[in-house]
């Protein structure tokens, strides 16, 4: 079945050849890449006209990343050629691509954590050129498409959504005749991503062609004229994404129906099992935000969102709820089920049922060089039984990785995988699977789904509801507001280090969002009488 | 007062051979390798300087044959940590007892040999000014290059944009990859000049600080460099500092026996690694330093991704 889909496509992806007046900015042709065990670019054919934005749609694992590596000179093609403004050409390096004018904006950022922005943007520069000219060339492109960023910043103080700004401006200094963007706007907030859209439409109006690269259909859908769908490292189709629905994209990416996550029955909440109460705390980082008076409640059944721009003390609050700062606080400004654990390390929080999924996921959330099944043994050891008398219990641990692997859909080879090996996406699902499997009272999760396809993310969001259902409270820090509309209950917004009251989801508007996490001062004062009882009387409404 | 002046005279021939070696360190550690062969290394390049200078009668000649004998050795390493991928750590140690012995078997007819040293700088007039002139004026070019070399590697890591290739080689490799850097030829560089520095380190024992050839002679000066690079948190200015705080504490040690002072010469001689324990915890307690200056990737073996 799949292979008559395969050949009447590539068809219709020859047909689109014909169809441009002059030379196209970029054809590719017939592209194949395979690797050891896996084809992942099968005979990919597509174009792209100067001044068009083009979507590349396809779910993880589907080479999309392949292919723009192959367009960007990293990889070579095993078969097909590249024809580039009319000529075939060979792209041997990166220094190729960058001196034909293509652009990448990299989903996992190629940045160097000690340097600072400045001189991470001179890196990727082709010529050499004299650091103070760079510096004001670099302040003129901030200014002018307002991506700002100050130069002299060491790359590691800064925030996921600043790291990509650097990615952006570095592009954007070489004058591009093709831009890829892989994934851009998953760590930006709704004005942010405007903005990027019409940086986006004024270099396609300046004859830039873009190849964009999402799983936000939406957005898709509101910049992109075209686009190409790759299902298993095939062309499965083209659309113009004007003309279709998210959900028939997303249909077409995962090649079956889709279903929007199940709220199911509304929720009864029980008692608070994750409390926080007046959290102050300096950050241990140079650049961070110090956290300043936290309070907040989760209780069992209820997801609560903690919307925010990236780098307003998110990951410091993550930090503090998982135990990886060290605690000067009061014991008691962090409660799990009542117990007092602020001065608690990791290991003993999620003795008491509390379990943590980070935002990184490599380094971070797992072990890239160990296997699937001891990266699930890791904090999943005391909670599942997985070791006896101080040895690895081997045969249940690797059942407990076959069965993340199962139940969460993890496309890889097998629990013995190097957790590395695995696409962003999949090794999201794993360390998701990984914790909710744990059964835990308490989970707080770091963008759940950042970097991870419509399918996926469909999926983990299922599954943080169905553990919601269980009676766990969730607490899910995200700056995808759409996510945080999917599936929470009540939302809270960060600004500078600081916390807003909460607000059932039913009550508040986007804009409203938007407004707090532009910060909080102005709303502050006029708020606080009235709050706690709009509060209740939202949760009794839903209840 | 009138020992003050050979006494700095010592210092400096004490600090110079770790300064050489470990400025060749620094530079190859920031490419993100570690080779612990430095000990190694320098006595392939002691001997290889002295057996060259002491059968062609040419200095010169012998420092050109200690920089090659470096630089092969670290050839050695780096072919088969970078090409063939081997362990770092245990392929550095497999080189420094590679060093040991290969010396002492083409050392072995040299044993007893005398050369005569490096002849010092003199320039008429300067060089006899009371104090400065044989400090500043009269030393042997080794020495000179040896701050040279490291200013000028300081200035190549702060200011040049191989530099800052470099620097980003050690800090991620798969991002200069990503980029489109060569990572395995940045690092043969890199691994080379360590290697050439360190083979100069050996020679400037054994044409210098003492014009012979003894088994083992480097006793760890190979290693108190590689401490001395941890020591400096990977930053050149730091390196002479160390260096030469390194070479006053171990010619310190000399002198109080020659003093008379009564302090087993044991003790004395535990100094500059005692020293190196302590200053090495006092360094490590400062973690924004280590994180901002320590190459991320070092000892990390790098195979392109997919």
């Amino acid at each position: 079945m799949g292979v008559a889909t395969v050949t009447s496509t590539t068809g219709e992806a020859g047909a689109n050849t014909v169809k441009g007046a002059g030379p196209a900015q970029l054809e590719v042709r017939g592209v194949t890449k395979a690797f050891p065990g896996c084809l992942a670019n099968d005979d990919i054919s597509f174009r792209i006209e100067p001044g068009e934005i083009h979507a590349l749609l396809g779910e993880n694992g589907a080479g999309k990343s392949t292919l723009v590596k192959i367009i960007y000179g990293v990889l070579q093609a095993d078969e097909g050629e590249l024809i580039w403004e009319g000529k075939p050409v060979t792209i041997a390096s990166p220094h190729d691509a960058r001196e034909m004018g293509i652009g990448l904006v990299f989903q996992h950022f190629s940045l160097f954590e000690t340097m600072t922005v400045l001189e991470n943007i001179a890196l990727a520069m082709n010529d050499v050129r004299d650091m103070d000219a760079l510096r004001k060339q670099v302040l003129e492109v901030e200014k002018t498409y307002g991506l700002p960023l100050d130069p002299d910043r060491h790359v590691y103080t800064l925030s996921v959504g600043e790291r990509q700004r650097i990615e952006i401006v570095r592009c954007l200094l070489q004058n591009p005749k093709l831009l890829i963007l892989d994934e851009p706007t998953s760590v930006l907030t709704p004005q942010e991503v405007e903005k990027l859209f019409e940086t986006l439409r004024r270099l396609a109006d300046e004859g830039c062609a873009i190849l964009y690269i999402s799983h936000k259909l939406h957005e898709v859908k509101a910049l992109c004229q075209k686009a190409t769908v790759l299902r298993g490292g095939k062309v499965v189709g083209g659309c113009d994404p004007r003309e279709e629905t998210a959900k028939s994209m997303a249909e077409m990416m995962i090649g079956q129906k889709l279903t929007a996550p199940d709220r199911g029955e509304a929720r009864q909440f029980g008692d608070v099992r994750l409390a926080v109460s007046n959290l102050s705390l300096e950050s241990d980082e140079q650049f961070g935000t110090d956290l300043k008076g936290i309070n907040l409640e989760v209780r069992g059944g209820e997801i609560m969102g903690v919307a925010g721009v990236a780098g307003n003390g998110q990951n410091e609050l993550f930090r503090a709820l998982a135990g990886e700062t060290e605690q000067e606080a009061a014991p008691d400004s962090i409660k799990i089920d009542g117990k007092a654990v602020a001065h608690f390390g990791p290991r003993r929080r999620r003795r008491l049922g509390a379990t943590f999924v980070p935002e990184e996921r490599n380094g971070h959330g797992a072990v890239p060089d160990m296997s699937l099944s001891e990266n699930g043994f890791l904090t999943a050891f005391r909670r599942m039984a997985l070791s006896a008398r101080g040895l690895i219990r081997e045969v249940p641990t690797k059942s407990f990785a076959d069965n993340i692997i199962k139940t969460f859909d993890v496309r890889t080879t097998g629990s013995g995988a190097e957790a590395g090996s695995l696409s962003g996406g999949n090794l999201q699902k794993f360390i998701v699977g990984r914790e909710i499997l744990q059964d835990p009272g308490v989970l707080v999760i770091s963008q759940p789904t950042w970097g991870v396809d419509a399918g996926a993310a469909s999926a983990i969001h299922q599954a943080l509801l169905d553990l919601a259902a269980k009676g766990t409270a969730v607490l899910v820090i995200s700056q995808d507001l759409d996510e945080i509309y999917a599936i929470c209950d009540s939302v809270v917004v960060m600004a500078e280090g600081k916390m807003s009251k909460p607000r059932p989801m039913a009550d508040v508007s986007i804009e409203e969002i938007g407004l707090l996490m532009g910060g909080l001062h102005d709303l502050e004062g006029q708020e606080n009488p009235a709050h706690d009882t709009q509060v209740e009387g939202g949760r009794l409404g839903q209840a | 007062m009138e020992w003050i002046v050979p006494f700095i005279l010592t210092v400096i021939t004490a600090s110079t051979p770790l300064l050489l070696a470990a400025t060749g360190e620094l530079v190859t550690e920031k490419s993100g390798v570690l080779n612990l062969g430095v000990e190694g290394m320098m006595l392939v390049g002691a001997i290889a300087g002295f057996a060259v200078t002491a059968s062609s009668g040419s200095a010169i000649l012998g420092i050109l044959a200690a920089i090659v004998a470096g630089t092969l050795m670290s050839l050695i390493f780096a072919f088969l940590t970078l090409t063939l991928m081997a362990n770092q750590v245990a392929t550095g140690l497999a080189l420094t007892i590679f060093g040991v012995g290969f010396s002492a078997l083409v050392g072995s007819g040299f044993v007893g040999f005398a050369i005569d040293p490096l002849p010092a700088l003199s320039i008429p007039g300067i060089s006899a000014i009371p104090i400065l002139g044989p400090i500043l004026f009269g030393q042997d070019f080794l020495v000179y290059l040896s701050i040279a070399a490291v200013i000028g590697v300081g200035w190549f890591l702060a200011k040049s944009r191989a530099g800052l290739v470099l620097k980003a080689v050690g800090d991620s490799h798969h991002s200069a990859h990503a980029i489109g850097y060569s990572v395995i030829k940045i690092r043969y560089l890199a691994t080379m000049f360590g290697g050439a520095m360190a083979g100069l380190g050996g020679a400037y024992l054994s044409l210098s600080y003492t014009p012979m050839w003894a088994e083992n002679m480097t006793a760890g000066r190979g290693w108190i460099a590689l401490a001395l690079v941890v020591f400096a948190t990977w930053r050149p200015g730091r390196l002479v500092a160390g260096a030469y705080m390194f070479g006053l504490i171990s010619v310190m040690q000399l002198h109080a026996q020659g003093a008379g002072i009564h302090v087993p010469s044991q003790f004395m001689s535990m100094l500059p690694y005692l020293a190196t324990v302590i200053v090495l915890v006092i360094i490590s307690s400062d973690r924004a330093k280590i994180r901002l200056n320590a190459p991320a990737c070092i000892g990390q073996a790098f195979r392109a991704a997919q």
